[in-house]
């Protein structure tokens, strides 16, 4: 008897276009809040933090950036890698040229330098759309890796060629570099994700989350009832740049620390968010949650399952990892094309009715 | 049976009709070698239902693309308030307090019937980024109070029990009348209709008309349509605008067009001899 709307009455526009009308949502997601903020960070440690609940907070944010361009706007970009590459390394320059600054606005910083790029490769878009576009985007995957291989600026000049992040605190504790506590580097994404999901979510229920998915849905209407489509979908590639840097600065500074560009940013990146938000669902806040999750997870679980549970050699583990993560995709795609967020609002509306569906 | 002068006449149902609002002057479209529209000339009156008609390809839609923005004319003038209007597009026409609906239904499928409705009170709405971002101050205020205006077209067009659903899953007629109320909350000077009846039965027929003529009476919204049924065109419309290959060859009140000699052989065809 917990998950109703009836008995909860909204009495103003403002409270029933909020973000979770229903009541039980709403404690829920508090509950959820709470428990990682206040519980999470208690019990974390090194195997937890950097096998899953970092990546997944970084994920997270890349995957909703991405969202917002391809799920909202409808976009399809493949540059995501060489997006979170800008971030990575506007990071690392801002940090080396101004270590006295708060490592928080540097990250703040690269997500505004990701943008300013994110719009200049979002120009195509007003002349080219679908697969073309994708493979506009994926010039710019392939442009960015190879100008931060070559430009030897963008690292330094250091011998390897690689870029490390220095150590860098928040109130006096260190957040980046060798020597950070699990739940610290966890508590500085966690931050950065309720803050940038609670923009998304703002952004993409307003006014300009409306052009969007207008221009998304039908483009020639969308211009019609006076939708500029230079305007939205440049602001669609900004924005979700924005989000797309942050994520590639804090996974360079806070997850791996040290970065060779083709590695860690590489296409398959690219590929990696675009399948996480294919199976979270495309256009959802939440299915950007959970299509991080999902392939975060995944890989673990089986990991352990192959390795651990059935003794499988590692290497045999890992080739099967692939199949299997492949095959649930096509799965997925098959079953369900609109994610795992749509598994979620079935089971919520069955529930709303549950046990009296008639 | 008009009283026909410069600042407008009084219509048979005794509907006071005022100025020109929007002339369009020797228009002419060419699309390659194609004449789509050849030199034609006509106004539309503030506060009167205009409706062009015409058989199959005769341009009809083209002239409203015309109004609209997707075209712009080879030759000719449009003029909007008096003022000439330059070439614009179609959401520089939109801002100007123009709004369309579409032939074959153009509405937002992945969103709520509410949200395709908000999405025509864009041009209104205005928050900067941040604003909108963080849902505070001048977003949340604005976001009420084209609510309050959406909410009231909704009523209008008796969509309330849908309001949530998502458009892709509702019936033609129905979906039709959303298209109306998402042209109708941008509180345009101009409604155009493509064919607002097309592919309907009877009854949502009379329901369409119905609130076409409630739009014009309680708004007093200038309305320009094009329409294949004649039974509705010529209850309806106050002016009517007959196109045949690209020409106009009638222009008159209903009865006046009816009783038209190359109207009545544009519609039934003529022996040549």
């Amino acid at each position: 008897m917990l998950y109703r709307e009836a008995g909860d009455f909204k009495t103003s526009y403002a409270e029933d276009s909020q973000t979770f009308p229903i009541r039980f949502d709403r404690y829920r997601y508090y509950a959820v809040l709470a428990i990682a903020v206040a519980v999470v960070p208690f019990v974390i440690n090194d195997y937890w933090a950097n096998a899953v609940l970092v990546p997944f907070l970084i994920w997270s944010i890349a995957a909703i950036g991405l969202n917002i361009l391809t799920g909202y706007c409808g976009q399809v970009s493949l540059g995501t890698g060489g997006f979170m590459a800008v971030g990575a390394y506007s990071v690392y320059k801002l940090m080396t040229a101004f270590p006295d600054v708060s490592i928080f606005f540097h990250v703040i910083g690269a997500g505004l330098v990701t943008a300013a790029v994110g719009l200049l490769f979002g120009l195509p878009s007003l002349r080219i759309k679908g697969f073309y576009l994708a493979v506009a985007t994926l010039a710019a995957q392939f442009f960015l890796v190879w100008l931060f291989n070559k430009v030897p600026w963008f690292y330094n000049y250091s011998a390897s060629g690689q870029i490390n992040a220095p150590e860098r605190t928040v109130f006096g504790i260190e957040v980046t570099g060798p020597n950070t506590e699990a739940w610290a580097a966890y508590l500085f994404c966690l931050t950065f994700v309720i803050i940038l999901g609670v923009i998304a979510r703002n952004l993409t229920r307003g006014t300009l989350g409306r052009k969007w998915m207008a221009i998304r849905d039908m483009d020639i209407a969308a211009e019609i009832i006076g939708v500029n489509p230079l305007r939205a979908k440049l602001s669609a590639f900004a924005i979700s740049s924005f989000f797309i840097g942050v994520a590639g600065a804090l996974f360079f500074a806070v997850y791996l620390g040290a970065v060779e560009v083709g590695e860690a940013f590489g296409i398959n990146q690219s590929f990696l968010v675009l399948f996480m938000i294919i199976i979270g669902g495309l256009g959802s806040i939440f299915g950007s949650f959970a299509g991080a999750a999902f392939m975060v997870l995944m890989p673990v679980l089986l990991k352990n399952v192959m390795v651990g549970g059935l003794g499988w050699d590692t290497a045999l583990a890992a080739h099967t990892e692939f199949v299997i993560v492949g095959a649930l995709i096509v799965v997925f795609l098959i079953m369900e094309p609109h994610g795992l967020a749509q598994l979620w609002r079935l089971a919520k509306e069955k529930l709303r009715l549950w046990p009296f569906p008639y | 049976m008009l009283d026909d002068t410069s600042d407008g006449y009084i219509t048979t149902d005794g509907r006071r009709i005022g100025g020109v609002l929007m002339e369009m002057r020797n228009i002419t479209l060419r699309f390659g070698g194609v004449v789509a529209i050849k030199d034609i000339s006509f106004d539309i009156r503030e506060g009167e239902i205009r409706a062009i008609i015409g058989p199959n390809g005769a341009g009809k839609s083209s002239m409203l693309n015309v109004i609209s923005g997707f075209y712009h004319p080879q030759e000719g003038e449009v003029l909007f308030e008096g003022k000439p209007r330059p070439p614009m597009k179609p959401y520089q026409v939109a801002r100007q307090g123009i709004a369309r609906t579409f032939q074959n239904i153009a509405l937002f499928n992945g969103m709520s019937v509410l949200d395709n409705v908000m999405t025509g009170r864009l041009t209104k709405m205005n928050a900067g980024l941040l604003a909108q971002g963080l849902w505070y101050g001048k977003a949340e205020r604005e976001e009420t109070e084209n609510r309050i205006k959406a909410e009231r077209v909704i009523d209008f067009l008796e969509i309330q029990h849908i309001r949530k659903t998502p458009v892709g899953r509702l019936p033609y007629g129905l979906k039709k009348r959303v298209e109306l109320a998402r042209a109708l909350v941008a509180e345009p000077r101009l409604l155009l209709l493509d064919e607002p009846m097309a592919g309907m039965n009877v009854e949502e027929k009379e329901d369409m008309s119905r609130f076409i003529l409630d739009v014009n009476d309680e708004f007093g919204t200038t309305i320009a349509l094009i329409e294949h049924d004649m039974g509705v065109v010529m209850d309806l419309s106050d002016r009517v605008v007959v196109m045949d290959y690209g020409k106009k060859i009638g222009d008159g009140p209903p009865d006046e067009v009816r009783a038209n000699q190359d109207v009545i052989d544009a519609y039934l065809g003529v022996a040549h001899d």
